[in-house]
């Protein structure tokens, strides 16, 4: 066991983790962030994913330990200070882009992670960029719609396809 | 005749209508309600969902969430072998290794029971079905890859995994039988011994109608017949199943929280069938639950296992299955091989239907696993349509797999899907248009309530109206000059058109005992009005995507007139629900919403005395209008929040005729079945070069009856279509001829993506609210995945066919190898 510290949602955290201890698994049994779902165990499902200096990971696929001083986002960090959705929340909840939720806080870290790269997406850039995040529920429709709607981008022609 | 459409839904109209709220049949169209009744909130109205805040925020409360004090944690040790006897299991080792505090094996629970089958079938010579044991952990015989012997627990997960890994099994390889086939194949090796045999039924459907059929098809002038497969899939909510066990040594109470569609169903299965817990001493919970599409119906082994560890540890055990258990565990769905031959005259009539099926049930029977192939799927093979004579054969049948059970749509898509392909091929072989050939059988608007010659009695609907709906949001106009675009391109595309109808809303108690349930399907609200005006309503539907939680307020705002805003919904606690038997079947409006009705009726006969008592006047001179009592005739009135108050501070209050508080709880059950229907179409366009096929356009039109909340109706097809989308294109759960799951992971299991689908166009104006229950809903939750299979292979022959490839049918998945390996012949 070894103690890891990160700065998780601008603040400091520290736990314990063995060599093997997974990001994931870390920031739920550690720090009680439980946002943060596994839904895999092959890095395909991308419920885990956060961010990690800036950059979208999925968790599983990251020992705590590397991410040792590092500077983590996760879906429990993402709304507003006032506590009020942030953007692309609020783009999910408009546009019914979750039903069970457990697949929605990876869907909503890496939206923000693509609307970064390219903040007015085409309809295929999204599907593109969603390959490593599996919905069950949604058949994907309201989640692309959401995000283009997050973008700016006019959706009212989508509601009439 | 299965079904009879009551009047009861007609009574409660009635006392709306009084109330100036005209619901059910009488509700208008709803191209004028629209205009009529602009709504943002109550019923039509499509709010936010209120439990999307806690998703969107990372503050979901999901099973493995759940840490309590003192807790230990769970792993299972599962065969690698499809079939093997346990020789020994050695455990020594295990129970010394750092952190472990128990290990349990199969030896530990012969005395308890086995988790039965929910639902009794006869096989057609009248001899019961076979019921093998399934017990919590396997003890003498290991029945399929992933088959549980024995449970390690521990203080941390990952010393209870690597003590997994040092329990010593003997387990002698045998031979297994992995399909239907090779199951009932002569001198098959048992998966049961103690039965025998490997088939569990051999069921008709309907008896009576088999020499009649024959003879239908032996004199019909054009029979087509069509050998198919119905893939087997894996539901894949996207939460993995997890339960903690808690037993509290002062009181004797148990506390399971469980990943569960019906927690009250998962607790009578542990109290009367499985570890005899009395149910006073057992609360099942299931917090938020991340999907279930079926899966999470049925009680399983672990359930057990950790309640009756909790016990003898007197902590907490847990135990989340990661997705490799959840492949290997988890209840499959359909899996079916079918012969079907539909009979017709030269001009397109439909004379006969015939099926010859065998359902593979895999090891133990699932809770549902006898129902799903026979009684939700025969009962549909008469489709949409009129056909005079139709029988089904189907043999359920046991093999070394995962048990398979109802997954979403439930034996209802293996009946579209049968019937909708067979009718493609038989519009080609007679040269007809296959929506002409599907309008001229279509079962017409005068003739219902219909009976069909298998059984049900669909009470309402209109399919030339969808199908025309369909032909309009899907621009079928359109088709030709889209594939001239795409031909232009090099590539092929064609267009596949199916009906669909399904019976849910399950379902009428009476019945289904009659036909051999072993369960009542009503559903239970109660409704608490507090104090000070807000309420709680206590549903035994269970929320796991559905949206329950902002819909069901949208029914009892409505009546009450109040804000949805004071109304929460409470689920998924048997301690805190009256009863109920869950989530499913697209039951949960059209039952339990049924219930909630029922139970608001309730309290608003017992506000009305209390405001007559509170104003001086005639009961039945006070109407209830936008949350304020009034005396017609005069300006008198108190307000809802008056009334709820006087009945919990009953001052001057009539205490000899009316019971102080406002609580009323109400049970309900259907009289019939409810019957959505549809029409889907779906434009493939298939790449001559590789194979691929890519669903280009995607259009569904369904009758659900009336809509609660367009919004949560509309995503719910989504996400059906999705995964119907899937099952034709992409799914497939193998095994190998040794029982060996090869699909066992993401990386092998094809699951859809966000870029193998398009946009879907749906709709849902064409209605025909149901008959027989007081909101004249249908259910919407498994439509998309029942309807959108056929269509996607009829695009895929359609295409083909277009390229001038003799291609008459392909097994699904309709994989790009598949299409490939067509065209080459």
């Amino acid at each position: 066991m070894s103690q890891v510290t990160m700065t998780v949602n601008g603040k400091e955290m520290s736990g314990d983790a063995e060599g093997r201890t997974l990001l994931s698994q870390f920031l739920r049994e550690e720090l009680d962030l439980t946002g943060t779902h596994v839904g895999c165990d092959t890095s395909q499902c991308g419920a885990c994913v956060v961010h990690v200096n800036g950059k979208a990971i999925k968790s599983c696929t990251m020992l705590a330990m590397e991410a040792d001083g590092a500077s983590v986002e996760t879906i429990e960090g993402q709304a507003e200070a006032d506590g009020s959705l942030n953007t692309i929340q609020q783009a999910f909840q408009d546009h019914h882009g979750l039903q069970c939720g457990f697949c929605t806080p990876g869907m909503v870290m890496t939206a923000a992670a693509l609307l970064k790269e390219n903040p007015t997406p085409s309809e295929a850039e999204i599907r593109d960029y969603l390959e490593g995040n599996i919905c069950r529920c949604t058949g994907y429709h309201n989640i692309v719609k959401a995000i283009m709607a997050a973008s700016g981008q006019d959706v009212g022609a989508i509601a009439a396809e | 005749m299965l079904g009879v459409a009551s009047e009861e839904g007609a009574a409660v109209c009635e006392y709306f209508e009084n109330n100036e709220r005209v619901w059910c049949a009488k509700w208008p169209a709803s191209d004028q309600w629209e205009d009529n009744m602009p709504k943002d909130h109550g019923i039509g109205a499509s709010p936010k969902r209120r439990e999307d805040v806690r998703f969107l925020t990372g503050a979901g409360n999901y099973t493995d969430d759940i840490n309590q004090r003192g807790q230990t944690f769970a792993a299972f040790a599962r065969s690698n072998v499809a079939n093997g006897a346990i020789r020994s299991v050695n455990t020594s080792v295990a129970e010394a290794m750092p952190g472990v505090v128990a290990v349990f094996t199969g030896e530990d629970f012969v005395d308890v029971g086995g988790n039965p089958a929910g639902w009794y079938i006869e096989s057609r010579d009248g001899t019961p079905m076979k019921e093998p044991k399934r017990p919590v952990l396997a003890h003498g015989k290991v029945r399929h890859v992933g088959d549980a012997y024995a449970a390690v627990i521990a203080e941390t997960l990952d010393q209870a995994r690597d003590a997994v890994e040092a329990i010593e099994a003997d387990i002698e390889e045998l031979p297994a039988v992995a399909t239907c086939a090779a199951a009932l194949a002569d001198g098959a090796s048992l998966v049961h011994d103690e039965i025998e045999t490997n088939m569990v039924f051999d069921w008709g459907w309907i008896e009576d109608n088999r020499a009649a059929t024959d003879e239908a098809i032996k004199n019909a002038p054009h029979v087509t017949t069509l050998e198919l497969v119905n893939n087997r899939l894996v539901p894949n909510a996207m939460e993995p199943r997890a339960s903690i066990g808690d037993y509290n040594r002062g009181t004797g109470d148990y506390t399971l929280h469980t990943t569960s569609q019906n927690p009250h169903l998962t607790r009578l299965l542990i109290s009367a069938f499985v570890m005899g817990i009395p149910e006073n001493k057992l609360t099942v919970i299931a917090p938020d639950v991340g999907g279930g599409f079926g899966s999470k119906i049925y009680h399983y082994g672990e359930e057990a296992l950790v309640l009756a560890a909790a016990k003898k540890l007197g902590r907490p055990v847990k135990w989340t299955a990661d997705r490799s258990e959840s492949f290997l565990t988890d209840a499959h769905g359909r899996d079916h091989v079918t012969k079907i031959e539909l009979a017709t005259e030269e001009d397109g009539t439909f004379i006969a239907i015939r099926t010859e099926t065998l359902a593979n049930v895999g090891a133990y029977l699932s809770n549902f696993a006898t129902v799903t192939p026979t009684f939700l799927h025969g009962t549909l093979m008469a489709g949409n349509y009129t056909v005079p004579n139709v029988y089904v054969n189907l043999k359920a049948v046991l093999t070394n797999t995962a048990p398979v059970d109802a997954y979403r749509g439930a034996g209802r898509p293996e009946a579209t899907y049968s019937i909708e392909r067979v009718i493609d091929k038989c519009a080609r072989e007679l040269k007809i248009d296959p929506i002409a050939l599907r309008r001229k059988n279509f079962i017409k608007p005068d003739q219902f309530p219909y009976t069909t010659p298998v059984a049900l009695e669909y009470d309402i609907g209109n399919y030339d109206a969808v199908m025309d709906k369909l032909e309009e949001i899907g621009d079928l106009a359109g088709f030709a000059a889209r594939r001239a675009e795409s031909e232009a391109r090099g590539k092929l595309r064609g267009l596949g058109v199916n009906s669909y109808i399904e019976a849910c809303g399950i379902a009428p108690s009476n019945l289904v005992g009659v036909l051999g349930a072993r369960v009542g399907l009503y559903d239970a609200a109660t409704v608490r009005v507090n104090a000070t005006g807000s309420l709680a309503v206590m549903v035994g539907a269970h929320s796991h995507g559905q949206g329950h939680e902002t819909a069901f307020p949208q029914v009892v705002a409505e009546m009450l007139g109040i804000d949805e805003g004071q109304i929460e919904i409470v689920h998924g606690d048997t301690s805190k629900i009256p009863f109920g038997m869950g989530t499913y079947g697209s039951r949960s409006l059209a039952v339990c919403g049924s219930a909630v009705v029922r139970a608001t009726e309730k309290i608003i006969n017992k506000a009305k005395k209390i405001a007559a008592h509170m104003m001086e006047a005639a009961e039945a001179d006070i109407e209830l209008k936008d949350g304020t009592f009034s005396v017609a005739g005069t300006d008198k009135s108190v307000a809802w929040g008056e009334v709820a108050l006087k009945a919990y501070v009953p001052h001057q209050f009539p205490i000899e005729d009316i019971e102080p508080g406002l609580e009323e709880t109400a049970f309900y059950d259907p009289a019939n079945f409810t019957y959505p229907s549809g029409a889907y179409a779906c434009e493939v366009e298939v790449d001559p070069e590789t194979g691929k096929v890519t669903v280009e356009r995607f259009a569904a039109a369904d009758d659900f009856g009336n809509v609660i909340n367009p919004m949560i109706v509309e995503g719910q097809v989504h996400g059906g279509l999705g995964q119907g989308i899937g099952q034709a294109l992409l799914e497939n759960c193998i095994y190998d001829d040794d029982g060996q799951l090869l699909s066992a992971s993401y990386m092998d299991y094809a699951m859809p993506r966000a870029d193998d689908v398009p946009f879907y166009a749906v709709d849902h104006s064409a209605k025909t609210p149901c008959t027989h229950n007081p909101l004249g809903v249908k259910g919407c939750g498994e439509a998309g995945a029942i309807g959108s299979p056929p269509s996607v292979v009829n695009a895929v022959v359609d295409a083909l066919q277009s390229g001038g490839h003799d291609v008459t049918h392909i097994d699904m998945p309709v994989s790009p190898s598949r299409v490939w390996a067509a065209m080459q012949k």
